[in-house]
């Protein structure tokens, strides 16, 4: 559904050197496949979800969904950010029905969408709420409740649990889980967690540091429904140790 | 910093502060607290003024200067123009001030040509700019009201610049991700994010407004608290200019409350941004 093909990325810093982020990245990658992307800070991997949402022009290479280029964002594109990034001015429903207002798409039955959908991450009542209200998490649920509302077939993820603590981190993996076994979507999950990968992806695409190229596409076998536990599962093991050698080279899984 | 968090930390002072042994209701804190120290100090004032024996024409006593004032002729007609006046060319500042932000953070190469004519705006001394004005636009309403925004609109295109250019970058993302165009983003996204920076501008706006008003009114008037300021002291009846001070203070603590109330009852998630928390 997704080909990333061949594609490199430079910014052009202020002193007018140019910056190489991507070199050379291409996956392909299949409808409702659930995709990480890990590797070191800086490696790129926040900017190869920006190219695949279209929030950025690729430098080389393309990026080709459903046949058609990425030339600028796509209305079937939900992205949900590192921060909850939510309107400090509107309401969670408002919040969650953003983009739908943005896209002039606004349809009867969308408020009603909007409540399903907060009720499916247990935020129910929550509605009239404005965000200041709300915890970290339940700001990161209303995030991805905003990123879904218009159903869209492809999910990005920045980082999103990255600000959360351990607990409600967990808590929203599994959620997260549990919405992508309701609402199949094609998922790409960028995380610096290697366990968090392993615990979501169908793949886990491993890239190295700047500027960052694939160290190596890892499937993860885990069997699905998939639940906290399972770490000590031989494939999970099999997986986690693979990707934290391709980061940190030989020897350091032992430290796990 | 998102807004949401910065939100967040404020409740949490908030939280910290009503744990405190003994929480003051807000409304003791709000109104009763600074009625009661303003009361105080024109105690102390009425009290030194009686007890050392204060000539009035140094400084009047409250009580002097409250008879004098009431009993002045049209004293309500001179606060009157003067408060058109203010407001007058507090909303021509305001109205002026939000497209011109909207301008200067259009592009840098608009910033680059329209921010130097601004500084020039406000290089120019207003007091020594409102009489040449009075020659060029006749001793009317009109040129006090050029110089009250003159002297009120530049910290409001500032203030409403920087709210409109601190959008967190990944808010702007966002609306290019719901495939926003610039109107879009600027109606949705960059303005309501402004609004607590477009209010901190007002209350500066507001303020610098009356100042303006009294700055024109010396300059050419036949009315107004300003003008009865200067004919007043020029007859040496110093309580009457006293009561025109007092009254100009009360209509920019009134203004400035006005603008207060209006941020809080139309937009109450916004934070107060000036507000000093303690």
């Amino acid at each position: 559904m997704i080909e990333i093909d061949n594609v490199s990325k430079h910014f052009v810093s202020r002193d007018r050197d140019r910056v190489a982020a991507l070199a050379n990245v291409s996956i392909s990658i299949r409808r409702n496949e659930f995709v990480c992307l890990v590797g070191p800070s800086g490696c790129g991997k926040s900017t190869l979800l920006r190219l695949v949402g279209g929030l950025l022009p690729v430098s080389q290479g393309r990026v080709v969904i459903d046949g058609r280029p990425v030339m600028e964002p796509r209305a079937e594109t939900g992205i949900v950010f590192q921060s909850p990034t939510l309107l400090p001015w509107a309401s969670v429903l408002d919040n969650v029905l953003f983009p739908l207002k943005m896209m002039k798409r606004i349809a009867p039955d969308s408020a009603d969408r909007a409540r399903k959908l907060l009720k499916l991450v247990g935020l129910d009542g929550f509605e009239g709420k404005y965000p200041r209200e709300l915890s970290g998490g339940m700001q990161m649920r209303t995030g991805i409740c905003r990123a879904l509302v218009h159903d869209p077939d492809i999910l990005l993820m920045d980082e999103p649990f990255g600000s959360l603590d351990a607990l409600t981190r967990e808590e929203l993996t599994l959620e997260l889980m549990r919405l992508w076994r309701e609402q199949p979507k094609t998922v790409l999950f960028v995380t610096h967690s290697i366990p968090e990968s392993v615990m979501l992806a169908d793949r886990v695409v491993v890239l190295s540091a700047r500027p960052g190229r694939i160290a190596e596409i890892v499937p993860v076998d885990v069997p699905r429904p998939r639940q906290f536990g399972m770490e000590a599962l031989d494939e999970f093991q099999r997986a986690a140790g693979r990707i934290r050698r391709l980061i940190f080279g030989a020897g350091r899984d032992v430290l796990h | 910093m998102q807004p949401a968090g910065s939100v967040g930390s404020s409740s949490a002072q908030g939280a910290t502060s009503s744990t405190d042994p003994r929480p003051l209701p807000a409304w003791v804190l709000e109104i009763v607290l600074p009625v009661a120290a303003i009361c105080g100090l024109f105690l102390v004032w009425e009290a030194t003024c009686r007890y050392f024996a204060v000539p009035a024409y140094i400084i009047p006593a409250p009580s002097a200067i409250w008879t004098e004032t009431v009993s002045a002729p049209s004293i309500t007609w001179h606060t009157l123009v003067t408060g058109k006046t203010v407001l007058l060319g507090f909303m021509a500042s305001a109205l002026i001030s939000l497209p011109l932000a909207v301008l200067l953070t259009s592009s840098p190469l608009v910033a680059a040509a329209v921010y130097p004519l601004l500084v020039l705006t406000q290089a120019i001394p207003k007091v020594a700019l409102a009489p040449i004005l009075v020659v060029v636009l006749g001793t009317s309403e009109l040129p006090r009201v050029v110089v009250t925004f003159l002297v009120a609109f530049f910290p409001l295109v500032l203030s409403i610049a920087s709210g409109l250019v601190s959008v967190p970058p990944e808010l702007i993302e966002l609306g290019r991700a719901c495939r926003a165009n610039r109107w879009t983003e600027l109606w949705r996204i960059r303005l309501p994010y402004a609004v607590p920076f477009i209010f901190s501008g007002l209350k500066a706006a507001i303020a610098l407004a009356v100042v303006g008003a009294v700055v024109a009114e010396f300059v050419n008037a036949d009315a107004g608290l300003g003008y009865l300021i200067q004919t007043s002291t020029a007859f040496f009846k110093v309580q009457l200019a006293w009561g025109a001070l007092i009254i100009l203070s009360i209509m920019g603590i009134v203004l400035f409350q006005i603008i207060v109330a209006i941020e809080r009852i139309f937009f109450p998630w916004s934070p107060g941004i000036d507000k000093p928390t303690v």
